[in-house]
C-alpha cells in the first residue's frame, strides 16, 4: 500500500512542480510588457508639460478640482477580506490576488502545499485509526516485542527530505521572484509608518506627502466602504506598471501590508526597506498595520488605490506635485507636516481631525 | 516487575526508618531542597499561572467576540487605569496579549514541564536520591516566583498610553524603549531576567544531575527517553537563555542609561534586537516542546506495552531539532527586510526541522503498531498530542516558505500555528504526562471517567478555538488587535464558542483534581500495569521522602532499555 501510495504522490507533485516553474516564468514577461507600457505614459507627462497654462493652475487648489482625478468609489473596492456571512468558503482562504506574485504564491499555497498538508495529517490521522481499531487490547492481547525496522527508518527519513526538497524548489523560485528589482525608471513611492497613521510620499514627483488616517466609525460605512479599512486618504499608484516602494518607520515598527497584492513589508525606523509591487488592475486593495505598534496598533489601515497612468499623473497634480520633467510647482505649499492625529484625546478614529490631505516635505 | 519493586522498596524501609521523615510545613515548603517537593511546588506555581494566563485569554476572546470595544474600558477602569479613554483601551489590550504570551510561555509550560515534571521524575527516573545541586533547585524555583511577581507588579505601573507592559511577549524595540515611557516594561523585563536565570540554573542542575547521577547501569543509551529530552532541553536553556539576557539588558541600558543598541538615530538597530530575542526565541519553542515529546513516549510505550520503537533515532532525533533550532531563528523575522539569501537560506534550514520531527511521529505510531493497546487518560492525551501536534506541524512547513509567509507573517494564521504545537502540542502533553503521573505524585488515583471527559471537551474546545484562526490568518486578519472589521466576525465568533467549550471542560479537570484527593483510591507502585518499565514504577505511589538511598542497579539482561528492572543495591 505505501509504495503505490508514493509513487502515486510522486506523480501527483512532478506535474505540479514543472506548472509552478511555468507559471514563475509569467511575472518575468509581464513585467518586460509593463516596462513597455511606461513609454507611451510618459510621453503623456510630456504633453502635459507642452502645456504650461494647464500646469501651472493644476499647482493651485482650484485647478486641482477639475484636474480629472476623482477618487475611485466604493464599486472599485477589489482587495479586502471576504466576510464570512456572506461567502464562508471564501472567509476561509486568501484573499483574491491582483499581483503576479500573489497569483504565483497563491497558486503554490493551494496547489502545492495544502494539498499536501492535508494529506499528511490525514495520514497521520488515519495511522491513528488503524491502531485504535487494530491494536486495542482486545483485539490484540499480545504485544508484539518489535523495536527496530531499520528499512522503514530509514524510509520516513528520506522520504520527508525529497518532498522537502520539492517543495523547496518552487519556494526558492517564488523568493527570487519576490525579490525582483524594480527597474530604474519605476514610480517610487515611500511610504512611512507613524504612530498611528501613514504617510505616503512621492519623491519622483516634487517629494509631497500624504498623510493617510483611519476614516472615523460610521464615516467609513456612509462612503460605502468597508469599516476599519477605509482610509481618508488613499495611497494613490498606477496600476500596471512596477513601482518600486520604500518602506520606514518614523517612531517604532509598523509593518505595510496588503493581502490582496501579497505584499508586506516591516516599516523600521532607521531603515529602508525596498520592495518591488505590480498591480494588475485598477481598483481599491486594503491593508493593516502588520507589526505591534502601540496603542492603536488596529487603527491604522492602509488603503490603496491603483488608477490609470493619466488618473495617477491628474492625481499628482492635484496635490501640487510634478510629473516627468516638469519644473517644481511654483508656490509648494507653505503647510506643515500635520500634527499627528493620536494627539487627539479619546477620538475613536485617529482620522477625526480633518487636515490637509497633502504637505510639501 | 512489580515484585522486584515491591521487595526492593520493603527492604529499603526496613533499613531506613527516617526514608520518610519530613520538615516541619514552612522548612519543607519554603526553604525546600527535596526535588519531589520543588517539583510539587512548580506544579502548584504552573496551574496558578495558568489559570491567570488562561483567563486573560479569556478576556480577550470575550472581546474579539464581536466587532468593536466591548470590554476593554471596563478593564482600564478595573486595574486602576482612571476614566478609559481610547488608547487607555488599546494599550490595556496590549497589556493582556503581552501577559498572556509571557505567563503561559515563562511561567506556565515551562515550569511546569522542566521545573515540575523534570524535577520530580528525572531522578527518580535516573535512580538518582535527588538532583545534583539541590539548594540550586530551590533559588530557581523561588527566582520564578519572583519573576511572576515582577511581571504581575508591571501591569499597576505607567507603560506609555495605560498601565502595564503593551510590548508583546516579543518586547519588541523601538517599542519598548522609546514607545513605551514609564516603569511598567522595565519590571516586565527584570521579570525576564529572572526567569531566565531561574531557568539557566536549572539547566545547570539537569545537566549536572543527568551526566553524574545516573544509577550503576544506567548508561546514556539506557536512559528513558524523558530524561534525554529534559538532557537537551536543558542544553538549550543553557546556551539561549545568556542570549536573551543580553538582549534585554541592552534593552534596560536603552531604556535608561541613554545607550541606543536599538536606536538607529544613535548608530544602533531596533532589527538586531530581532536576532538577539529570536536566536534565543526559536530554541525557546523547542524547549517548550521536548519534554513533552519525552513524556508521549513514555506514555505511548506503557499503553502499548511495547518498547519505544527506534529509541536511538528518537533520542537523537531530539538532538538533531535542538541542533538545528539554533539555526533557523530569522523565519521568525521574513518581513523586516532579510536580503533575498538571507531569507532563502532559512527557508530551507527551517525545512529541515520536519525531518527529525516527521521520525518521531512516525516512530509514536509505530510503537503503538502491534501494541496491546488500552485508552487510558494519558494515552488518550498523548494521541491528541500526536494528531495535533502533526496539524501545527504541517502549518510550520507553509510558513516556513518565506515567500508564503509574505502574507501569512503576524496574521492569525500564525497565531494558530503555534497555538496547535504549544496550547495542543505542549499543553496536551501536559496534561497527558499529570495523569500519567498525578497517582504517582500524590499517592491517589484520578477518575479515568472525569479524565476522558476533560479530554473530549478540551479537544472539541481548542479546535474549535483555534482552526478557525488559519482562516481569519488567510483571510488577513492581523495579529494583537482588539477590533476588526466586520468580516472577520463569523469566524471570530466561532472563536469564542470554542473557548467557552475549552474553559468549561477545564472545571472538569480541577473536580478531578478534588476528587483524587477527597475520594481517589490509593494508588499502587505501578498502577499503570506491565506496560511501565521505568525506575518510578518501582517506588510506592508517593515515593518515600528519599529515594534510592541505595542505588538500584540496572541490570543489562534485556540489551534494551525497553525492560530495565532494578534489584536491591549490591553494597550495603
Amino acid at each position: 500500500m505505501k509504495f503505490g501510495e508514493i509513487a502515486r504522490k510522486w506523480l501527483h507533485i512532478l506535474p505540479l512542480i514543472a506548472a509552478v516553474l511555468t507559471l514563475a516564468s509569467v511575472p518575468q514577461t509581464s513585467f518586460a510588457q509593463a516596462a513597455a507600457a511606461i513609454a507611451p505614459a510618459a510621453s503623456v507627462s510630456v504633453t502635459g508639460a507642452a502645456t504650461p497654462a494647464a500646469d501651472a493652475s493644476a499647482a493651485t487648489p482650484a485647478a486641482a478640482a477639475n484636474s480629472g482625478y476623482t477618487p475611485l468609489g466604493p464599486e472599485w473596492i477589489k482587495g479586502q477580506p471576504t466576510d464570512g456571512h456572506k461567502d464562508l468558503l471564501g472567509s476561509m482562504t486568501f484573499q483574491k490576488q491582483y499581483s503576479p506574485i500573489g497569483d504565483e504564491a497563491l497558486f503554490m499555497h493551494d496547489i502545492v502545499l495544502l494539498p499536501l498538508i492535508t494529506a499528511i495529517s490525514l495520514l497521520i490521522l488515519g495511522l491513528l485509526f488503524v491502531v485504535v481499531i487494530r491494536f486495542r487490547k482486545s483485539k490484540n492481547p499480545v504485544p508484539s516485542k518489535t523495536s527496530h525496522n531499520t528499512l522503514i527508518e530509514v524510509l520516513w527519513t528520506g522520504i520527508p527530505v525529497v518532498i522537502l526538497v520539492l517543495i523547496a524548489i518552487p519556494s526558492i523560485t517564488l523568493l527570487a521572484h519576490q525579490y525582483d528589482s524594480p527597474p530604474k525608471n519605476a514610480l517610487t513611492v515611500k511610504i512611512t509608518g507613524y504612530q498611528w497613521y501613514w504617510g505616503y510620499a512621492y519623491p519622483d514627483n516634487g517629494g509631497f506627502e500624504v498623510i493617510s488616517n483611519m476614516l472615523p466609525e460610521g464615516e467609513a460605512t456612509k462612503r460605502g466602504e468597508p469599516e476599519h479599512l477605509g482610509a481618508d486618504n488613499r495611497l494613490v499608484v498606477p496600476y500596471g506598471e512596477p513601482l518600486r516602494l520604500q518602506v520606514t518607520g518614523a517612531d517604532v515598527i509598523h509593518s505595510f501590508a496588503v493581502p490582496s497584492l501579497w505584499f508586506k513589508i516591516d516599516a523600521v525606523p532607521g531603515r529602508l526597506n525596498e520592495r518591488l509591487l505590480f498591480i494588475k488592475e485598477p481598483g481599491i486593495y486594503y491593508g493593516q498595520c502588520s507589526e505591534l505598534c502601540g496603542a492603536r496598533h488596529g487603527y491604522m489601515p492602509i488603503a490603496l488605490e491603483a488608477v490609470s497612468r493619466p488618473q495617477f499623473e491628474a492625481y499628482i497634480r492635484s496635490k501640487g506635485g510634478t510629473v516627468g520633467g516638469e519644473a517644481a510647482p511654483v508656490t509648494p505649499a507653505a503647510a506643515p507636516v500635520q500634527a499627528p492625529a493620536s494627539a487627539v484625546e479619546g477620538a475613536p478614529a485617529a482620522g477625526d481631525a480633518p487636515a490637509p490631505a497633502a504637505t510639501t516635505a | 516487575m512489580a515484585t522486584t519493586a515491591d521487595t526492593f522498596q520493603a527492604h529499603h524501609e526496613e533499613h531506613h526508618h527516617d526514608a520518610d521523615h519530613k520538615p516541619a510545613f514552612f522548612a519543607r515548603w519554603f526553604m525546600s531542597t527535596n526535588h519531589k517537593d520543588i517539583g510539587t511546588l512548580y506544579l502548584i506555581f504552573a496551574i496558578c499561572a495558568g489559570i491567570i494566563g488562561g483567563s486573560i485569554s479569556g478576556i480577550m476572546r470575550a472581546e474579539l467576540a464581536e466587532p468593536g470595544i466591548q470590554y476593554l474600558g471596563w478593564w482600564v477602569e478595573f486595574m486602576g487605569g482612571g476614566p478609559a479613554d481610547f488608547d487607555k483601551m488599546g494599550h490595556m489590550w496590549n497589556v493582556f496579549i503581552s501577559a498572556h504570551g509571557l505567563i503561559m510561555v515563562f511561567f506556565m509550560v515551562m515550569p511546569a514541564m522542566i521545573g515540575g515534571f523534570g524535577n520530580w521524575f528525572v531522578p527518580l527516573m535516573i535512580g538518582a536520591p535527588d538532583m545534583a545541586f539541590p539548594r540550586m533547585n530551590n533559588i530557581s524555583f523561588w527566582l520564578t516566583v519572583a519573576g511572576f511577581t515582577s511581571l504581575m507588579l508591571s501591569t499597576f505601573f505607567p507603560g506609555g498610553t495605560g498601565l502595564g507592559a503593551g510590548v508583546g511577549w516579543t518586547v519588541y524595540a523601538p517599542l519598548s524603549t522609546t514607545g513605551s515611557v514609564g516603569p511598567a516594561v522595565d519590571f516586565a523585563i527584570f521579570s525576564l531576567h529572572l526567569a531566565g536565570a531561574a531557568s539557566i540554573m536549572g539547566a545547570i542542575n539537569f545537566i549536572t544531575t543527568i551526566f553524574n547521577m545516573r544509577a550503576p547501569g544506567m548508561t546514556l543509551h539506557k536512559m528513558p527517553l524523558f530524561v534525554w529530552s529534559i538532557l537537551v532541553t536543558a542544553f538549550l536553556l543553557l546556551l539561549a537563555l545568556p542570549v536573551l539576557a543580553a538582549a534585554i539588558t541592552m534593552l534596560i541600558t536603552d531604556r535608561n542609561f541613554g545607550t541606543t543598541f536599538f536606536d538607529a538615530s544613535g548608530g544602533g538597530d531596533p532589527v538586531l534586537y530581532q536576532h538577539l530575542f529570536w536566536f534565543f526565541g526559536h530554541p525557546e519553542v523547542y524547549i517548550m516542546i521536548l519534554p513533552g515529546f519525552g513524556m508521549v513516549s513514555q506514555i505511548v510505550a506503557t499503553f502499548s506495552r511495547k518498547p519505544v520503537f527506534g529509541y536511538l533515532g528518537m533520542a537523537y532525533a531530539m538532538v538533531a531539532i535542538g541542533v538545528v533550532g539554533f539555526i533557523v531563528w530569522a523565519h521568525h523575522m521574513y518581513t523586516t527586510g532579510l536580503s533575498v539569501d538571507t531569507k532563502m537560506y532559512f527557508t530551507a534550514a527551517t525545512m529541515v526541522i520536519a525531518v527529525p520531527t516527521g521520525i518521531k511521529i512516525f516512530s509514536w505510531i509505530a510503537t503503538m503498531w502491534g501494541g496491546s493497546i488500552e485508552f487510558k487518560s494519558p494515552l488518550v492525551w498523548a494521541m491528541g498530542f500526536i494528531f495535533l501536534f502533526t496539524v501545527g506541524g504541517v502549518t510550520g512547513v507553509v510558513l516556513a516558505n518565506g515567500g508564503i509567509d509574505d502574507n501569512l507573517h503576524d496574521t492569525y494564521y500564525v497565531v494558530a500555528h503555534f497555538h496547535y504545537v504549544l496550547s495542543m502540542g505542549a499543553v496536551f502533553s501536559l496534561f497527558a504526562g499529570f495523569y500519567y503521573w498525578f497517582p504517582k505524585m500524590s499517592g491517589k488515583m484520578h477518575s479515568e471517567l472525569l479524565a476522558h471527559i476533560h479530554f473530549w471537551g478540551f479537544f472539541i474546545g481548542v479546535n474549535v478555538i483555534f482552526f478557525p484562526q488559519h482562516f481569519l490568518g488567510m483571510n488577513g486578519m492581523p495579529r494583537r488587535y482588539p477590533d476588526y472589521t466586520p468580516a472577520f466576525e463569523y469566524w471570530n465568533h466561532v472563536s469564542s464558542i470554542g473557548y467557552v467549550i475549552m474553559a468549561l471542560s477545564m472545571f472538569v479537570f480541577f473536580a478531578n483534581v478534588i476528587y483524587a484527593f477527597t475520594a481517589g483510591k490509593k494508588a499502587a507502585p505501578n498502577y499503570w500495569g506491565e506496560g511501565a518499565t521505568t525506575l518510578e514504577w518501582s517506588l510506592p505511589s508517593p515515593p518515600p521522602y528519599h529515594q534510592f538511598e541505595t542505588l538500584p542497579v540496572i541490570e543489562d539482561h534485556h540489551s534494551h532499555h525497553d525492560a530495565i528492572t532494578t534489584t536491591p543495591g549490591a553494597a550495603h
